[in-house]
């Protein structure tokens, strides 16, 4: 037998004392510090954390959701003198790396290390250290960013901050040179959880989780944290570049010296087209799961569907040309990637055709999170189809840099990602708070949110297409622009007002809820089998999986794994493909350098902003913490116990 | 614990206010005053009783890091650079040093571009804009490093002595074919 | 709710545009991209209703009788394999949209690049430079006193493409005229390829910067005039003459001023001292539609603001405010008024 093996004899095996026991003996082992200091410092469990990084996204969503309208109101009617240049230039760029930076990926990535481990069975990510030293480099650069905005040091360059205007002969101060850290920041963060997720997802999946099982929504996460592997190193690098042009004088982009401004964009743009599958990914992953759970069926054409994921992690790395069509690259090049562009249609139109299978025929219960997965359905075929005219290189030459890409991305990002995730966290708050939703307020916020979010964005398809530029912060009368904008700024209240419903309902249930139960919505996958909100060490005796949808394929008798031991943090990981088990691995429990870490690194990066000592500086600490984060621990070191078969 | 945070909080952002408002305000809207100059000119700190007031005060941008980097694009619009190159003097004595005949002091500065001193240095007081005048003074002032370090401008993308051998080729003269590089 | 957005497209879509827009066509590049953004948009609005519709009959279907008391699970076999044809086909026909798509744009691109690949060596070649925040125009001229150098207005002869090269002088600008042709960035360092604007109507076309470039990106709008041959060719003519010598004592006093105040230290006045290359070149100021960027009309009332306080105007522009008497004012109005 291996040391952990799989119980064949099922449920009920143990009578109900010893499950008291073994209950009693986990929470022991997976106790989070009772002290809330002690325990907001030194959390590592995955749940606690995911839903940090989900409520900080959030109060990041709101803050870059205030700037937006901030930036309507402005826009409401020509030649307003509410908000001028300087300030405008900072609102609309620290509204553009707030959701980019601060809201989608973190939010995604926050939610993903919330349900992952629940969906595959296990009972905290690989590295749970390493989970909370990215949230506290993820929180230290979104504050770095937002005092700098709260001292008129916001960066003022545009998220994209293209050379020469964002180096340092055209932006003075540190406003640039906060924004370029903070990217630093986050891409740390995004690069540590990405990696943690995909070690989670390759090996500690429950036995019987072949990659043929994997829920949908799990795959995207691995495809997203892929991406990010491969594209974030882009963005810090150039960010990196960036800062050293400005601080230490180097030639990267002065085309004076040698350097080229036209690096800055190839550079930023590998990163940033697929920024916008790495948001947009996971989202696919939160409709496949709240389609099969209210049609009550899988997802249509599983193997299409994860091969659309995948092909759309690849081809989403082949067209960040796109975004240069205007910078007079030879004709040859932009075919390519005008072809390319085009190419990615093709994934998500199969998984558009896919769900619309699912869907076909299922009279499914319309409660809200489906109504938000309709409106994905509305609104990103929409954008998608913007985005194949965006992709032809003369209708781009005319519509790029207009609010035409403006209404585009915001019905890609918002209804591609927005609606997805508003819909998802609608569907996990039972889980995740033990508590549900008011049904009628849910169903107010999605329709105010849906008719305001069209109102607001698809004026300004014509808009750009009448010409009016992105990133104006005013605009003459006799443009004619004045009526569309007016419609925007109303349609940007309603979408407000939605989602301040959306959050009221969410204040509210969690204080007079209705319980939640287990399983509120009668869905497949393993999270649903628990407690609402899980135990700290999520499951009892870890699950094993006989099919797809984990819950509906469940037997009587299901096996259940046995034999971890209880008094340490004992998990089980299994092999790559078929995920039988293979060995015991220890997980470090509680601790405070994660913590100390990020401080660390919050200090290199801040005061190199002032001085380049400041990396010496800031050394001083990283090294400290990293001795202390890998001191061994004798006994509660990660050993690891070898499968013995008998 | 909220509370301790709250005020922890507050008083980072205060701190952070403080230093951050000076260095990073951009005042468009500035006063379009008459170049005013204080009173004689000094060539030596040899002086009767106490020193006077106002000499050796502050210029108004001097921590201001917008108003600086104006000041160096009049700098070289304005052709400072024509004598005083970029502070390595040539016509014009060098300004990266802190060797100055008529004062390095914000308003000494100020008063020798405005009044113009013997043996080459012109007058603009009837030109250039006081405003103007005391951005050029920040900028000057950043030369031989006596402004703030935390707002002194960094690098420029001038200094452009050759192209670049990546960059696109230069422009034949009409009538000849660009040539692509191999 | 596909009707109303079908109904929301067409009403926002095909009603009156503007004179500055790319759905107003005025030269035979913009002619040719809004015939293709035409093409993309019917087909495009023919596949959204397709989806939305098939989504809505979807939803509104009963379960077929093998799925009806079905426990939840995969999709029963029979109706597996009818839809797998079904999403195959759709998946098939997008392939086929996409790729006709791809062939019109291909070869509209090509078709916007061929007025320049035919030989035009008589064509006459306008050097647009972007500047923070304005744009400077120098009609080149194989004799060097022939050049013209004016700002934030082009003019062209109708029916003849003009060779447009571009330059920036400080940060990333791009160059758009909606109704005569796509973006061209200007990019520091890199000096791209020459293109080329024509107009097929007289008129008057607006084009604005489309890259963001600092404070006043927002008001950095240039006019593209079309004018029958001959009377561009007078405008030409009367471009290349220096300033006329003021008529009046006060416009001459105005000159007087304006060399030896401030003003001479940025903006040129060709014959006189004036020779500042900062601003914008004066020559003809009077003579010109607007002021600041195609920001203000050309009246007096606008440009005596424009000189007393212009950050009032364009927040963060280089021009500083100028602090003159009454009178002195005047007579520089006078004076700037005088340069037809």
């Amino acid at each position: 037998m291996s040391i952990a093996e799989v119980d064949d004899i099922g449920q009920g095996w143990a009578g109900e004392d010893a499950d008291a026991e073994e209950r009693r003996r986990l929470e022991k082992t997976w106790k989070v510090p009772s002290n809330p200091l002690r325990a907001w410092f030194t959390n590592v469990d995955h749940k606690d954390l995911g839903k940090r990084y989900v409520v900080t996204a959030l109060v990041f969503f709101v803050l870059g959701g205030i700037e937006a309208f901030l930036m309507r109101l402005q826009l409401a009617r020509p030649e307003s003198r509410l908000i001028g240049p300087d300030r405008y230039g900072q609102l609309f760029t620290v509204h553009g790396s707030t959701m980019m930076f601060l809201f989608a990926v973190p939010i995604m990535l926050g939610l993903g290390t919330y349900l992952v481990p629940l969906m595959i069975g296990t009972r905290n990510l690989a590295f749970p250290r390493l989970n909370a030293f990215s949230y506290w480099v993820y929180l230290a650069g979104g504050l770095l960013l937002y005092v700098g905005l709260f001292t008129n040091t916001g960066p003022d360059a545009g998220w994209f901050a293209y050379v020469p205007l964002s180096g340092p002969g055209f932006s003075p101060g540190k406003r640039v040179d906060i924004w370029a850290q903070m990217i630093t920041f986050t891409e740390i963060s995004s690069l540590a959880v990405a990696v943690n997720l995909i070690t989670t997802i390759f090996k500690h999946r429950a036995p019987g989780m072949s990659l043929n099982r994997i829920p949908l929504y799990v795959w995207s996460l691995l495809v997203t944290s892929f991406m990010v592997v491969f594209a974030m190193p882009a963005v810090m690098l150039s960010s990196l570049m960036l800062a050293m042009d400005r601080l230490v004088d180097t030639h990267f982009f002065n085309p004076a010296e040698g350097g080229d401004a036209l690096l800055w964009q190839h550079l930023f743009w590998f990163f940033g087209h697929p920024e916008v599958y790495i948001i947009f990914i996971p989202a696919l992953g939160i409709v496949s799961s709240i389609l099969s759970a209210f049609t009550r069926r899988e997802v249509f054409g599983y193997l299409a569907m994860v091969m659309s994921l995948v092909a759309t992690g690849f081809i989403g790395f082949g067209l960040w040309v796109h975004h240069m069509f205007a910078t007079g690259l030879p004709q040859l090049g932009t075919s390519f990637f005008t072809a390319a562009s085009m190419m990615i249609a093709i994934p998500s139109g199969i998984q558009i055709f896919c769900w619309t299978a699912t869907l076909w025929g299922s009279r499914p219960r319309l409660k809200t999170p489906l109504l938000y997965v309709l409106g994905f359905f509305f609104i990103f075929v929409i954008g998608g189809l913007t985005g194949v005219m965006l992709a032809s290189v003369p209708l781009d030459l005319q519509v790029h840099d207009t609010f035409f890409v403006v209404a585009h991305f915001h019905y890609v990002l918002i209804g591609g990602s927005v609606f997805p995730l508003l819909g998802g966290l609608f569907f996990w708050f039972p889980k995740m708070t033990g508590r549900r939703l008011s049904e009628g307020m849910g169903k107010l916020s999605f329709w105010l949110v849906f008719i305001g979010f069209n109102l607001t964005f698809f004026p300004m398809h014509q808009l750009g297409l009448d010409g009016m530029p992105r990133r104006i912060y005013t605009y003459l009368p006799e443009t004619g622009w004045g009526t569309l904008n007016l419609l925007a700024t109303v349609g940007a209240g309603i979408l407000g007002l939605g989602l301040l419903v959306f959050f009221v309902n969410a204040a509210q249930a969690l204080r007079h809820g209705e319980a939640a139960g287990n399983d509120p919505w009668g869905a497949d996958t393993l999270e649903w089998a628990i407690a609402s909100p899980p135990p700290s060490y999520n499951f009892l005796r870890l699950p094993t999986v006989a099919g797809r949808s984990a819950l509906w394929s469940r037997r009587e008798d299901q096996a259940e794994v046995t034999g971890l031991r209880s008094d340490r943090r004992e998990v089980l990981v299994t092999n790559l493909l078929d995920a039988e088990p293979d060995h015991r691995d220890v997980l470090p429990g509680p601790t405070i350098w994660p913590f100390i870490l990020g401080l660390g690194v919050a200090v290199t990066f801040i005061t190199a902003i002032f001085t380049p000592w400041g990396v010496l500086i800031g050394a001083v600490p990283c090294a400290v913490a990293l001795v202390a984060w890998f001191w061994p621990r004798g006994d509660m070191d990660r050993e690891v116990v070898m499968e013995k078969r008998s | 614990m909220r509370r301790i945070a709250t005020r922890l909080g507050a008083l980072v952002l205060t701190f952070a206010a403080l230093a951050g408002c000076e260095r990073e305000a951009r005042k468009f809207q500035t006063p379009p005053a008459r170049n005013a100059i204080a009173r004689p000119v000094r060539l030596t700190t040899l002086q009767p009783g106490d020193s006077l007031p106002g000499r050796d005060g502050a210029g108004p941008y001097d921590e201001n890091a917008w108003a600086i980097s104006e000041g160096e694009r009049l700098y070289n619009q304005y052709n400072c650079v024509g004598c005083h190159f970029h502070g390595g003097g040539g016509i014009g004595p060098p300004l990266m040093d802190a060797q100055w005949i008529y004062g390095s002091a914000p308003q000494a500065i100020h008063d020798t571009i405005v009044e113009g001193r013997p043996n080459g240095m012109p007058s603009y007081g009837g030109h250039v804009p006081d405003d103007q005048v005391w951005k050029i003074e920040a900028y000057v002032r950043t030369l031989s490093g006596q402004a703030s370090k935390a707002a002194e401008p960094g690098r420029t993308d001038h200094m452009q002595a050759r192209p670049s051998e990546q960059s696109t080729p230069k422009r034949k003269p009409e009538g000849e074919k660009a040539e692509h590089p191999g | 709710m596909s009707g109303i957005s079908a109904a929301a497209c067409l009403l926002l879509f095909a009603g009156h545009p503007p004179a500055h827009s790319a759905l107003a066509s005025a030269g035979p590049q913009a002619a040719r991209i809004e015939s293709l953004w035409w093409l993309f948009f019917w087909v495009c609005s023919a596949v959204f209703l397709l989806v939305m519709a098939a989504l809505a009959v979807g939803l509104v279907r009963d379960r077929t009788p093998e799925e009806a008391g079905a426990a939840p699970g995969p999709i029963p076999p029979e109706a597996r394999r009818r839809r797998t044809r079904v999403v195959a086909v759709a998946t098939a026909i997008t392939a086929l949209i996409l790729f006709v798509f791809l062939f019109a744009s291909t070869g509209t691109g090509r078709a916007i690049a061929s007025l320049s690949r035919s030989d035009r060596s008589d064509a006459m070649t306008v050097e647009v430079t972007g500047h923070q925040w304005w744009w400077e125009v120098q009609y080149i001229d194989p004799v060097p006193g022939q050049r013209v150098t004016t700002a934030n207005e082009i003019h062209i002869p109708v029916g003849r493409p003009v060779r447009i090269r571009t330059a920036s002088h400080d940060v990333i600008h791009s160059f758009w005229v909606p109704s005569l042709h796509g973006k061209r960035d200007l990019i520091p360092g890199h000096d791209s390829e020459d293109f080329w604007l024509q107009a097929d109507r007289p008129g008057v076309y607006r084009g604005q910067c489309a890259e963001f470039c600092g404070h006043q990106h927002a008001h950095m709008a240039f006019l593209v005039i079309a004018d029958p041959p001959d009377r561009f060719a007078a405008w030409l003519d009367a471009q290349r003459q220096p300033a006329a010598t003021p008529a009046t004592p006060q416009a001459l006093r105005g000159q007087d001023l304006f060399v030896h105040l401030q003003c001479a230290l940025c903006h040129a006045v060709e014959g006189t001292d004036a020779g500042g290359r900062v601003g914008p070149d004066l020559t003809h100021v009077a003579s010109r539609r607007t002021l600041a960027a195609a920001t203000l009309p050309n009246t007096r009332g606008h440009l005596s603001d424009w000189i007393v306080d212009s950050q009032r105007i364009k927040p963060g522009n280089p021009m500083p405010p100028t602090r003159l008497a009454g009178e002195d004012l005047e007579s520089i109005l006078a004076y700037l008024e005088s340069l037809k």
